[in-house]
């Protein structure tokens, strides 16, 4: 499939996460789940200095049809929110691997990243759903 | 099986993305269901509702069938192409269905009832004809287009001749016309100006077409039903079924009590129920902060628990809107909860309509 680009790293639960650059990854949600969830109208974000794990509900995106957890793709710090979303959620839609980012995370472990899928293991994940 | 309607090539033609609704496919957006709202509210949006079942009720007796059959009395109506909107209910006092009854003659109805209630609505109707003198004759060969918006009656304009355009020319809302092949009615299901026309099967996709191509924006069931919650309108199965009074669902309006000795089907119930004034009833809520009311939610009240019937976004006032049945002792400015995501969140109570013409009506 064309819209999983092939840099990025993903998660079953339709996440995806940014090559690290100084230990910081960029995550977001994939262009197949804004297509699932429809238009955005909040979106709401940890707090900077969040600690995270692997797996927890760490933000909630909420669409007209309905609110929908995010999970953390990887465990570590949240260092920024992507603060646009506040006025502009449907930058997730227009936008889902790029402004329509949602919040960056200093890793604890950068070795966590390989547990994640490829873009060809998340394009036969979500040929399953 | 799942039905298509005729405009179906068409939707897919402008991106639609179909879901199945009540076994018809039917396009849920054509890209952005809060953009398609914005141009019903600000310009022109136009829906297929070619789902919807229309029903000629026929005969000498057509009016006293009709007068036992619904809540409302089709005696009020005299002026031909007037219209009524009215429910249908049980005998338990239940709403079977809500429909619009359009007047031609004494002995000529025509009835759109809702298509997810298709089945039940003409069996019941056909089982209460018993022993009246008239036919119920269902008209599936037509398409149906609803184009809604303060430009929609100045774009189907564009698409009249002379005749159609003298024939609707100063129609008051809720009345409709047949005009040659088009039925032009003044009606809708959004709070904006508009029409609802029935076309002939083989005449829908040219007028869609030449409705596209006058500018009118393809809007899918998503942008229809955050319209009509922002108009206060009712949805069939959510804000009531076969278990509800019209009394609990914002329907009392359209019980005519006057004359007393017109017996329709579930006015004992009904009067018993004024009479012990113990109805819930049906009441707007607004969230200011952020979140989204969604059905079913609960809502906790001094006088009792209460539910929301429908909620959603709201694109026009910017945040959350809901439908709920609550204790009748609730009153509108009152401050309530709502049990959301596991927090009671405090919303405000408003009469149950929030946006007319494009305007806050709270």
């Amino acid at each position: 499939m064309s819209n999983i680009p092939t840099e990025l790293k993903y998660a079953t639960s339709h996440e995806w996460v940014s090559v690290a650059i100084d230990g910081i990854v960029t995550v977001g949600i994939t262009e197949h789940a804004q297509g699932l969830l429809g238009d955005m109208v909040f979106v709401e974000l940890p707090d900077v200095d969040d600690s995270i794990s692997t797996g927890d509900d760490v933000a909630v995106a909420e669409s007209v049809k309905a609110a929908s957890d995010i999970y953390a793709p990887v465990s570590g710090t949240v260092v920024e929110i992507n603060e646009a979303l506040e006025d502009a959620p449907e930058l997730v839609n227009s936008d889902a691997f790029g402004e329509g980012w949602l919040f960056k995370v200093k890793l604890d472990d950068a070795s966590e990243l390989d547990n994640l899928l490829d873009a060809e293991g998340y394009a036969n994940s979500i040929d399953e759903d | 099986m799942t039905n298509k309607t005729v405009l179906h090539a068409k939707h897919l033609a402008s991106g639609a993305k179909m879901v199945d609704f009540y076994g018809w496919e039917m396009p849920i957006n054509y890209g952005s269901q809060i953009e398609e709202h914005h141009a019903v509210r600000t310009n022109a949006g136009m829906f297929d509702v070619s789902h919807m079942t229309i029903v000629d009720v026929q005969g000498t007796d057509a009016k006293a069938f009709l007068r036992r059959l619904v809540i409302n009395d089709v005696a009020k109506l005299t002026t031909p192409g007037k219209a009524l909107y009215t429910g249908m209910l049980n005998e338990e006092g239940g709403v079977i269905d809500d429909l619009i009854i359009y007047f031609f003659s004494d002995t000529n109805y025509r009835l759109v009832v809702n298509s997810a209630t298709r089945e039940k609505d003409l069996a019941w109707m056909t089982k209460q004809s018993a022993g009246f003198d008239l036919t119920i004759t269902e008209r599936p060969e037509f398409g149906m287009i609803a184009v809604q918006g303060p430009e929609a009656i100045a774009k189907v304009a564009t698409l009249l001749t002379a005749e159609e355009s003298a024939a609707v020319e100063g129609m008051k809302p809720f009345f409709g016309v047949q005009i040659g092949d088009l039925f032009i009615a003044t009606t809708g299901y959004t709070g904006e100006n508009g029409y609802e026309i029935i076309v002939p099967e083989s005449a829908a996709e040219d007028f869609w077409q030449k409705l596209l191509d006058a500018g009118v924006a393809p809007c899918g069931l998503g942008a229809r039903d955050t319209l009509r919650l922002e108009a206060g309108m009712n949805l069939y199965g959510l804000d009531m079924d076969e278990t509800v009074s019209p009394i609990a669902a914002n329907m009392a309006w359209t019980i005519a009590w006057e004359p007393t000795d017109r017996d329709f089907i579930g006015r004992d119930v009904l009067t018993a129920q004024k009479t012990a004034g113990d109805q819930p009833k049906l009441v707007g809520l607004v969230l200011e902060e952020k979140g989204v009311l969604r059905s079913h939610q609960v809502v906790v009240t001094e006088f009792g628990n209460g539910e929301i019937t429908s909620g959603t976004f709201s694109p026009t006032l910017g945040h959350s809107v809901a439908l709920a049945r609550v204790p009748r002792s609730v009153k509108v400015g009152d401050v309530v909860e709502v049990e959301m995501r596991k927090k009671l969140v405090k919303v405000t109570v408003t009469k149950p309509s929030f946006v007319r013409n494009g305007k806050k009506v709270f």
